[in-house]
């Protein structure tokens, strides 16, 4: 079986530190992202996952280490060639280490989710889709002067904006609450939104922090099947944080668990629940008691690929 | 609850607020320190006063306390308004009409005060009103100094036109795109700042621009200001009697209220485009960052929003605002000096945008009526005189009506006058009115 995440990755992470003060947060983690999969990334609660998060999406400036991301297809010479020279990009190639979060997202195509959500409550759910695709707009707006003037151009562009969004709200079953405050809808439906707005700026690869947080076992299900649909259209990649172990081995096709800051395992989905350093930091129990908490451990996944 | 219940709760509240009273009331209304003759300070004991203010207080507290029936109730009270579609029509007929109907009514020298001091007046408020918002109310950025702004246009004026002879109406634009610079700039070291930090920062920026005028004598003449600058023409023709004035042109006898009515109708017009501009960029991707801003900066740069620019742009276009109303209050006033542009000018200002509530037009422009209108009425109030003596001067009384309007609202529409947002753009149809 051949790794996407070596032969054609869409993300490389190298030595990459993180140092609050004394404490090391993220600890010399390298890993790649598969382009066209769905890598999740896991570890017990403190483990760094969302640290490594804001170090990738640029709201964190990383102590060490190297991030490389390309749309199109990541080149190891063309890093190499990138990293010794002072610039930020060479072409459809990025260090994100380099970037600050507003272009990460506007340049290198990389979107990304909240652990808390983060929608804009007041507004509607419609508006926050319409806001993730400002970027696009405010240039048919021509820099506020030709919407100002309501020019046919931007009347054009604003109508695309809002069937784009109209599309995306069908799709994760919002439409009839379109006009509503964000703030008001259910809590999965504020997740999907949120799913749905980070997608609407068009993303190579989708950050998600811990997606089905809160979610029941229905919406975690409905959530699965959204993330692989995204997957299957085949323009973005998906990273995850996620607990859930039972949403975790059912999409994802790579999974890299970290524990205290460093990478304990990096496989696919089988590979990682058979490792023992997994089962370890996961269940917390000592080396000798490992068949007992292997056991739990495929117990957890069954169940969870019962339910597919 | 029995009736006894109710009266013996409703005292005891009544006690309560009378012992604050009483201990607000010890230091500040009970001696009163007043130089004598010597200039020496002496302390004068005015007892009844204070009773007075604490009877006052336990009456009023327990009256309200039986009528309410406890404090919790008031809250709920929010009802969802929806601004009716013949609204805007009919106000801007009114306020087209009002001049030339007050004229009409009470004859040219009497609807001077009616013309100037709350048409002209109470319409730059709106405009300031209207540009705040867009800083406070759209993109929630708290600025406490937006009067320094006010005074930059106003200054500007003052300035440029005697050096230069051009007309307000070349000034006008260049007004605003003065304060708007200067928005720009202290919208450059407040960018990482939020909240209580931002409106310290912009308190300060205030008081700098203030003390400068007052300070850099050269330029401005200190407190004493800046007057005899070119005032308002009527394309041209000046607004004064004899052959050359604009009466004597178009056939009218001479009146001074002329001169304000053109002024209204000027400042009318450009606060109707402020609206205009206002409500677009609503509906553009400028003015839904801004929103999104206030709601979440750190969803705004998730989304690859630049928030530095967001940020910069509502200073700017705010502090343009400002700098029109400058412009207009140095035309109207044919004086400008520090004194007009204090603290409490600036407070006024965003006292007007919340009670409004933010981010609603037509509630920053009832406000505005309303506050501004209301502390130029107390000065009507002269037959109060009769009623409290001689000394009684009800002018005195504005910042108390600022207040009471404060507390009203916070007890029965906590979010301003206009608290319904609606969505600048819909999916669905337009929700029955």
């Amino acid at each position: 079986m051949s790794a996407r995440w070596i032969d054609d990755p869409i993300l490389r992470v190298d030595a990459l530190t993180m140092r609050f003060g004394g404490l090391v947060a993220v600890n010399e983690v390298s890993f790649a992202a598969g382009r066209g999969d769905i890598t999740a990334l896991i570890g017990p609660n403190g483990a760094g996952k969302t640290t490594l998060f804001n170090c990738l999406t640029g709201f964190y400036q990383p102590t060490s280490g190297r991030i490389a991301f390309s749309p199109e297809r990541l080149d190891a010479e063309k890093i190499e060639r990138l990293t010794r020279s002072a610039r930020k990009s060479d072409g459809d190639t990025f260090l994100l280490e380099r970037m600050a979060d507003h272009e990460i997202v506007r340049k290198a195509r990389l979107a990304r989710t909240f652990q808390n959500i983060r929608l804009f409550q007041g507004m509607s759910a419609l508006e926050n889709l319409m806001i993730a695709q400002g970027r696009s707009l405010s240039r048919a707006a021509g820099f506020s002067v030709l919407g100002l003037l309501g020019a046919p151009s931007w009347r054009r562009a604003e109508r695309a904006a809002v069937d784009r969004a109209a599309g995306w709200l069908e799709r994760i079953g919002l439409t009839g609450r379109a006009d509503d405050p964000a703030g008001e809808l259910p809590y999965g439906d504020q997740r999907r939104l949120e799913i749905a707005r980070a997608m609407c700026t068009n993303p190579a690869l989708l950050c998600l922090d811990e997606p089905a947080a809160g979610l029941n076992a229905t919406e975690s299900r409905d959530l699965a099947d959204l993330l692989r649909a995204i997957r299957d259209e085949g323009e973005t990649s998906i990273l995850l944080i996620e607990h859930d172990m039972s949403v975790v081995m059912r999409i994802s096709d790579h999974v890299v668990v970290l524990d205290y800051g460093q990478k304990i395992a990096d496989g696919s989905p089988v590979e990682v629940r058979e490792n023992s350093a997994v089962i370890a930091a996961y269940l917390g129990v000592e080396e000798t008691d490992e068949p007992a908490a292997e056991a739990a451990l495929a117990e957890s996944a069954k169940t969870g690929s019962d339910a597919t | 609850m029995t009736r006894g219940d109710h009266i013996f709760r409703a005292a005891r509240e009544a006690a309560w607020a009378t012992l604050v009273v009483a201990g607000l009331g010890f230091p500040i209304i009970a001696y009163r320190a007043e130089p004598d003759f010597n200039n020496a300070l002496m302390l004068q004991a005015r007892w009844p006063l204070f009773f007075e203010f604490c009877l006052a207080a336990f009456v009023l507290r327990f009256a309200l306390a039986l009528w309410s029936g406890g404090a919790a109730k008031a809250v709920a009270r929010e009802r969802i308004w929806r601004k009716p579609g013949w609204l805007g029509p009919v106000a801007l007929a009114v306020l087209v009409v009002y001049p030339i109907a007050i004229v009409g009514a009470l004859g040219p020298q009497a609807a001077l005060k009616w013309v100037d001091t709350y048409g002209v007046q109470i319409l730059i408020y709106v405009l300031l009103g209207w540009g705040l918002n867009i800083t406070v109310g759209l993109a929630g950025l708290l600025d406490l100094g937006y009067a320094a702004f006010y005074a930059v246009g106003a200054y500007a004026y003052a300035l440029i036109a005697p050096a230069t002879g051009l007309g307000f109406w070349a000034l006008l634009p260049v007004c605003g795109l003065l304060a708007a610079f200067w928005g720009f700039c202290i919208g450059f070291p407040v960018l990482r700042l939020r909240g209580d930090y931002l409106a310290i920062v912009t308190l300060a920026f205030a008081e700098i621009v203030r003390i400068v005028l007052i300070n850099w004598d050269v330029v401005t003449h200190g407190e004493a200001g800046l007057f005899g600058f070119p005032g308002l023409n009527f394309f041209g023709l000046p607004f004064i009697p004899g052959p050359r004035g604009f009466a004597a042109h178009v056939g009218l006898p001479f009146a001074g209220v002329h001169k304000p009515i053109f002024l209204y109708y000027l400042v009318l017009v450009l606060a109707l485009a402020a609206n205009f501009v206002s409500l677009r960029l609503r509906r553009l991707p400028l003015g839904r960052a801004w929103e999104a801003l206030r709601e979440d900066e750190i969803a705004c740069r998730a989304l690859g929003l630049d928030t530095a620019n967001i940020k910069l742009t509502a200073f700017a276009l705010g502090a343009f605002f400002a700098g029109v109303a400058g412009c207009l209050f140095a035309l109207r006033q044919g004086f400008v000096s520090p004194s007009a542009f204090t603290f409490s000018e600036s407070a006024l200002i965003l006292a007007i945008v919340v009670l409004g509530g933010g981010g609603s037009q037509l509630g920053v422009a009832v406000a505005a009526v309303f506050l501004v209108g209301a502390s130029e009425l107390l000065r009507e109030l002269t037959f109060l005189k009769s009623v409290f003596g001689e000394d009684f001067d009800p002018a005195q009384y504005r910042m108390l009506l600022v207040g009471l309007a404060m507390v009203g609202m916070m007890n029965f529409r906590p979010r301003g006058l206009v608290s319904t947002r609606e969505p600048t753009i819909r999916l669905g149809p337009e929700p029955a009115k």
